[in-house]
Order: C-alpha cells, then structure tokens, then sequence
C-alpha cells in the first residue's frame, strides 16, 4: 500500500512562506511526478512527505494514518537523492544492506535481498566496490537499489537523473519507468525537466511558488492546460503566445498555438514572416521566425526534408481545432 | 533544514562546551577585572579574607605611569612588527619558491615546516646557548672566521636576536599558509597574463599579490593574536633584561614575580583590551568566511 | 595545467630550495648531531660537523639527572588527556553545529573563536589562584582540564569545518533509511568524520605538547611536562650543549614525528578554516 494524502499543508521558512495550503492525494501504485521551474517548492514538499522537514500546519496521511509527526525512518519511505548521498566509506554491498541492517533483519535475509537488488539493477559484478569507484550511472543504480531492498510502501525520488549526462539520463528514465511496472509501488518524483514528467508520469503535478497550478496525466495537461503558465511549461519546443488584435478575432486576450500545431508552406498561409534559425535535428526541424507581426519570435515545428534557410520567407497556417484561449488572468476558457 | 526533534538535540550536544568556555572566559576575567580596582599584594599581607581595599583606578594610572611600561609597549611592537615583516616578507618568497617545479619538493617543505614543531623552551635554549652563545655559539665561530669581533647576542643586541628567534619559529606557519594560498591561484589566470604581455614582476604584483591578500592579512592577524603573548622564548632567554620585557611579560613580573596583584591585573586589562582590537579584525575575515 | 619546465630551470630551483631548507632547519640538525657529540666535542673551535665520536652518553646522563621519563609521561598525559577531553566535548558541539545550523551558530563559533584570543597573561592570577583554592597547582588534573580548555576553540572549529564538508544528504539517506540518532552517529557519521577528527587529535595534541606558558606557571615538580623540563636548563652550568642537546632532542622528536604528518591540517586548525 502506498496511498498518500496532504491536508491543508503549509510551509515557512521563517518569515518565508514556501508552501501556502496545499491539497494533493497520491493513489496507491500510482507514478506521480512533481514539475515545475526551480524554486517553486516541488523538493520542499517531497522532503516534507518524506518527513525530513517539519510541516508548518496541515496534516500528512500515508494509507490513511496521521504521519505529520512520525519521524522520516517510520514513514516507510525510501527515497533517491539528487546526490545519489551513498555512504561513501561502505562498499556497494553493504550501502544496499544498510536500510535493512537498521530494521535489524537476519544477515541470510538482508543477503538474500541484496543480491536479488543487484541482480535486478545489474549491480552483480560490482558488490564489493566503493561508491567512489563507480560511474555516475552506477551510483544512481546503488541509490535505487538501497531504496528497492526495504519494499518501502512509496519510492520518492529527487531529481535523481539531474547529475547524469543526456544519454545516460534517457536510459536510466527507462529503467526507472520499469521498476515501476514491475513494482506496482507508489512513486513520487521531482523534476524540473517536463520531458521527464511527460514520458514517465500516469500523474503529473504541476508546481508555481508552492501552489499546485494543475494535476492531471500528461495527455490531459499537455491538451488542455489549466492556464498559460502549465500550457507554456508543457511541451517542448514551447506553445507560442500571441497577444493583441490577432488573439481578439478569437475573442481572446492571448491565444496559444503549439509549434507542432503550425503548417508551413512557400507560398500561402494565415501569418508569414522570415526565417532567423532553422534546427535540422533529422527527423524534425524546428523553425524560429522572425518579423511576424505577431511575437517576437514564433516557433514552428515541421518535417526533417523542409529546408527552408535563414532569411527565406514563410507563410503558416496553425490548426483552428488546438488553438487555446485565454483570458487576461492567464486562465483558458473554451 | 532540520526537524524539532533534531534542534533541541543539537541544543543539549552543543551545552557542554558553551558553558566550559563561558566559565573559562568569565569568571577569569571578571576577577582580573575586580583585582585591577583594589589594592592586592599578597606578600605583604592582603587576601581575599580579610578583604581588599578598593583604589577606584589608582592601578590603572600607575601601571601607565611606571617606568616600564613605554618601554614594553615599544618591545611589544618591535616584536611584533619585525617578526611579522620578516615572515610575511620571507614567507611569500619561500611559498613561491616551493611552489616551483624541483626535485624532493615533499622533503623540502617538511624541512621549512619542522621548527614549528619545535617547543617554544626548545627553540630558545637552543638558539641562546649553541648559536647565540658569545664564546661557543656557532654564530661567534662564523663571527670569527670572517675575522670579526663576536657579538654578545642576547645582552648587546637583545631585539634582533629575539626577533630572529621568534620569525624562525613563525617562518614556517607563514610559509605553510602563503604556499596553501598559492597553490589555488589558478595558473589560467597567470597564463592569461602572460599572452597579455605582462613581464613576471607585473605578474607578481598584479595577479600573485592581490590573490594572496586574504591569506597575508589572515597570517598578520593569527600571528599578531600569538605574538602578543608570547612568554617561553623571552622566560628561558633574558628573563625580561636587556629591555625585552613585552608587555605580557612585565603584566607577569607584576603579578607573580613582585606579587602585585591589582597592579598585574590592570594591565591584563589593557592587554586584553589590546588582543580584543585585533581580534576584531580576524573575527570578520572569518566571520566572512562562513557565510561563503 | 602545470607546464613543462626545463631540465635546467628545475635543477636550479631544486639547489636554492634545498639550500634554503636546510639553512632553515639547521638548528634542528645540530641539535641531534650535539647530541652525540662529548661536552668537549660540542664546543670545539672550529666546529665538528660529522666526524666526531658518537657516543650517547648524553641521553644516559640526562635521564638519570633528571628522571626525563617522568617528564615525557607528564607531557603524553597533558597532551593526550587534553586532546580526548576536548573531542569528547567538542564532536557533539561541532556536530550540531555542522548539521543543525541555526541563525546564532556563527555567533557561537565566533564568540569561541573569541576566548582563544584571550590574552593569558590577563587571566593568570584569578586562575592561579582558583588553583590553589581548588588544590589544583601542579596536579595533572588542572593543567589538563586548562590546556583542553585553551585548545577546546580550535577543536571545535577544524571539527566544525570538517563536518561541514560531509553533505547533509547522506545522514538524511540515513535517516530516511531507519537510521536514529545514535546509528547516524555510530554508522555513518563517525566513520565518515574519523579522517577530520585524526587530523584534528594530531594537531590539537601537538599544539598542547608545545605549550608554555601555563605548562611552565601552573606546575612545579608533580605536574611538569617537557617544556618545564627544557626551561630547568635555563641557567648554564659548565659544559653542557651536548646535555641540552640531548634533552631537547628528546623533548622534540615525538611531536616532529607527528607534526609532519599533520602539515596540511596545520593550515586549516590555526587559521580557523580560513585558509584551505
């Protein structure tokens, strides 16, 4: 079981307030991922769940019981920090063994459970090394295995893929994403990066200065945003924003059209304007245009054989059907 | 950053060493402080017993009055100063020496390093009777192969010859802080300037000394605090004669060789006004430091 | 990046460098070698470098005069109770400090910092005299208890420093792991510190086995440790460099022993971790 729920929780810092009340509820077995740009309190509220920072006032359920004050090691929590923090002086084997070694297991079972960790993670070979002779990548396996050995009733996870380099990253996103299908357990994750939320979420909070501007799947947020802030946050290259007389014909102060919602042509189109960089990534290419009369810049996103260069003339026409509206407070309306 | 449960632990845990300290600081100074208002001369029959007669600042003004004490004041600074100049001074050139590519640079550095090491009563014994020891010491034999007349060390040149003491002893420290700050200037830095056109003393004066400011001023003070008080090597030396009576020294004549109390305690008062002053200045260097 | 330098260049640094450490630690040198000179030898004109009849009849002398092994006893007592009596107050400090920050912890680091700064010489009657009220002159006890005292700042800090550099997220792994208090303490942050806190031993018990100024006011006989040992020399008495030799030999090559595995703590200790 790993269902948990936040009651009206807050957090100061002082006289800061970081986290003004907050609701959420996390269902058992579900992937949840906390996103939002730095500083927006999405570590702050992992780490009160986890119990290594004291709520303000509010209350914290886990499977229904009172946790607010139950100290982090009787939570039944296991959690990867963005450090991968492994104890430096213990090899592989026993950081793994360590959580178990707290609960005071017998040693045939904490050795039972640690070689299955490290069978799962492909740790095997690498047992008895020290942290400081291990790839990034490897460390963060470590991390992942000292959580997994406890069969914690919910994994959270803090930024745990931030320290990896872009190749690296995709991979463990994957393996991270299995473990969850194999394991069923509730996971909590933070991540700045909205591709990580995308690909790895069933539900994704998105976070802005401690409040929660939307929760929904990926699909949901990515098609309808709640308001600008979760429309522009979502989805990558960014939705473009067009203000003034263009978003009045839809009866909008702002409309939104997403890059990949915009066809381009040599000849006709709604809008046209000059090309200032094209990005060939192969399989698509992206268009950044200039002198529209509409935005600064307008982002398109079109397929990998159109060439058209810098300085060229483009004429677009974006799809009617996905134009989002919205009002002067930044809130979509339909 | 942390839980309740955790702040008043680390409460309790930190207890025993801020009271220990406090006491140690407190009850100390608040009896030097009473002693310095009352006449005290133990030989000659006061005691805490019979209670002491209170002379308002009487002490004060006759410890700044006596004889000795310009004289101190003057040894304290010519100490102080030329010990610091001497290792600031050869401390830098010894850093950037050492900093330099060589053979047996480990075994150097231990070498430069090992006075300090050195028991202050050691290094005073040793420098009094077999260098500066007018008829045996090694330097009267340097003296008198040149064919000069040995020098009376400790009577006739007692300053330089303490100063030398003491800046054999602090060498190292200063050497050992310089070359730390040396070694993290990024050698980029230098190698910019270098295709800047700049000449190696522009490099030196320009790029090596504004970086090791932070550690020369860090070194003038730490070292200042200790020279201030410095007692063994002038104890086992002159015992205070040939004018190197410090101020310490002469707060220690007073108040244990002539058992005047209150007098002694007055100027442990202006000493430690003294120390205060520049302990001031180290306390925000460091406190600076903290925050970074 | 280091650049290459010529064979030449190198050879020249290496001459003055050698040169120059050894004008430096010359004192030290002559000392040892006095020390196996006979009292004739040593004050020969001009002076004998090397070859000279090694005898060590003055290391003979020197303790049966002046019971030398009493004195180093007192000295490891001084330095080494000093030192555990102060780790043992000052690794909770520290640690709390390090890891359970508050706004007065600078407050309370500097402020330590402050009492070191304490003149002694200020302070030396009121605790000469609580000494002798408390039966604490020349016991080994008192000066103990002093030298911890005088040493309990820079323990606190180089500690402090050393902590500080362990990140905060691990003992929160830990706790987050089950871990209570005493099991981060026992597991995880004690092995981690104990690099810290050898380096912090060693300094803190060099720094104690040198001192002299309570060591030579706050003892007689019972108490003295090496430096009052050394002082006794003080006054000269016919032939005797070799003897002082000796003795200052004896009184030094411990700690110089010690004191070259500590010269990269020594930065940090004395400067408060101002300088790396």
């Amino acid at each position: 079981m790993g269902q948990i729920t936040l009651k009206q929780v807050t957090k100061s810092f002082g006289n800061v307030e970081v986290i003004p009340s907050l609701d959420l509820e996390i269902g058992d077995g579900e992937f949840t991922v906390f996103v939002g740009p730095s500083g927006c309190g999405k570590s702050t509220l992992l780490r009160l769940i986890a119990g290594l920072e004291d709520i303000s006032s509010g209350q914290i359920l886990i499977d229904g019981q009172d946790a607010t004050s139950v100290p982090p090691a009787k939570r039944g929590l296991a959690m990867v920090f963005q450090s991968y923090a492994l104890y430096p002086h213990m090899s592989v084997r026993k950081n793994i063994a360590f959580p178990l070694r707290m609960a005071k297991l017998h040693k045939a079972e904490q050795d039972r459970r640690v070689e299955q960790a490290a069978a799962v993670l492909n740790l095997t070979d690498y047992l008895d090394r020290r942290p400081g002779q291990l790839s990034g990548g490897q460390r963060q396996r470590v991390a992942i295995g000292r959580a997994i050995v406890r069969e914690p009733s919910a994994f959270l996870f803090d930024e745990p893929l931030s320290n990896l380099d872009a190749a690296l990253r995709v991979g463990m996103r994957l393996e991270i994403s299995e473990l969850h299908e194999r394991l069923k357990t509730t996971m909590i994750y933070v991540t700045h990066d909205q591709v990580e939320a995308m690909t790895m979420a069933d539900k994704i909070v998105v976070l802005r200065a401690g409040n929660i501007e939307q929760v929904g799947s990926p699909l949901e947020l990515y098609k309808n945003p709640r308001n600008q802030f979760v429309a522009g946050f979502i989805g990558s290259p960014k939705m473009n924003f067009i203000q003034g007389e263009e978003a009045a014909k839809y009866g909008a102060h702002t409309i939104g059209i997403r890059p990949e919602h915009i066809a381009v042509s040599e000849t006709d189109g709604t809008w046209s304007g000059i090309v200032s960089v094209s990005e060939h990534l192969g399989s698509d290419t992206f268009f950044h245009i200039h002198d529209t009369g509409l935005a600064d810049t307008i982002t398109v996103r079109a397929g990998g054989e159109i060439g058209f260069r810098h300085g060229d003339r483009i004429h677009m026409t974006p799809r009617e059907d996905v134009i989002h509206k919205f009002n002067e407070n930044g809130l979509r309306f339909t | 950053m942390a839980t309740q449960q955790s702040r008043s632990a680390a409460r309790i845990m930190m207890a025993p060493a801020v009271f220990l300290l406090l006491g140690w600081m407190l009850i100390p100074l608040c009896m030097t402080l009473f002693f310095s208002f009352k006449k005290y001369l133990p030989l000659r029959g006061d005691s805490m017993a019979n209670g002491l007669e209170w002379v308002g600042f009487a002490n004060y003004v006759r410890f700044v009055s006596s004889s000795s004490f310009w004289p101190s004041i003057q040894t304290t600074l010519i100490i102080v100063g030329g010990v610091l100049v001497i290792t600031i001074v050869l401390g830098i050139a010894l850093a950037i020496l050492l900093d330099q590519p060589m053979w047996g640079q480990g075994v150097v550095r231990i070498l430069v390093i090992a006075p300090f090491f050195v028991m202050p009563t050691v290094s005073a014994l040793v420098w009094k009777n077999m260098f500066m020891d007018p008829v045996n010491g090694i330097l009267a034999h340097l003296w008198k192969f040149f064919g000069a007349e040995p020098i009376q060390w400790l009577s006739q040149a007692s300053l330089p010859s303490l100063v030398m003491i003491v800046s054999w002893q602090w060498l190292p420290f200063a050497t050992l802080i310089l070359l730390t700050a040396i070694q993290s200037l990024d050698s980029e830095q230098l190698e910019a300037a270098e295709m800047d056109g700049a000449p190696v003393h522009k490099r030196f004066f320009f790029i090596v000394l504004p970086h090791l400011a932070r550690a020369i001023t860090i070194v003038t003070l730490i070292q200042t605090i200790f020279l201030l008080a410095i007692f063994a090597e002038i104890f086992v030396t002159t015992g205070g004669a040939f004018g190197t009576k410090t101020l310490s020294y002469l707060i220690f004549q007073r108040v244990l060789e002539s058992q005047n109390v209150g007098l002694g305690s007055a100027g442990g008062v202006y000493a430690i006004i003294l120390a205060n002053i520049v302990a001031i200045f180290l306390m925000r260097i460091v406190g600076k430091n903290l925050d970074a | 990046m280091a650049r290459a330098v010529t064979t030449n260049r190198k050879m020249i640094n290496t001459a003055v460098a050698w040169l120059i450490g050894l004008l430096i630690f010359f004192p030290i040198l002559w000392t040892i070698l006095t020390s196996f000179k006979t009292e004739a030898q040593a004050i020969a004109d001009p002076p004998i470098f090397l070859f000279f009849d090694w005898t060590l009849e003055n290391y003979s002398v020197v303790q049966e005069r002046s019971d030398y092994m009493r004195f180093l006893w007192n000295s490891i007592f001084l330095a080494g109770g000093s030192t555990i009596l102060g780790l043992i107050i000052a690794v909770p400090a520290a640690w709390s400090m390090a890891f359970v920050p508050s706004k007065r912890t600078k407050d309370i680091l500097l402020w330590m910092l402050s009492t070191k700064m304490l003149p002694a010489v200020g302070v030396l009657y009121p605790i000469y005299l609580l000494f002798i009220q408390l039966g604490l002159l020349d016991s080994r006890i008192g000066l103990t208890i002093v030298l911890m005292l005088i040493n309990l700042p820079i323990i606190v800090w180089m500690l402090y420093t050393y902590f500080k550099e362990i990140p905060g997220e691990i003992l929160e792994a830990a706790r987050m792991d089950g871990a209570g208090l005493k099991e981060e303490l026992l597991y995880i942050l004690t092995p981690m510190a104990i690099p810290g806190i050898a380096s912090t031993m060693l300094l803190n018990f060099i720094l104690a086995w040198n001192e002299a100024f309570w060591t030579l006011n706050l003892t007689a006989v019972n108490a003295a440790p090496l430096t009052a040992f050394i002082a006794s020399y003080s006054s000269p008495e016919g032939l005797f460099f070799a003897k002082l030799s000796a003795a200052s030999t004896m009184a030094i090559a411990p700690i110089l022993i010690l004191g070259w595995f500590s010269q990269k703590q020594l930065v940090r200790g004395l400067t408060f971790g101002a300088v790396k």
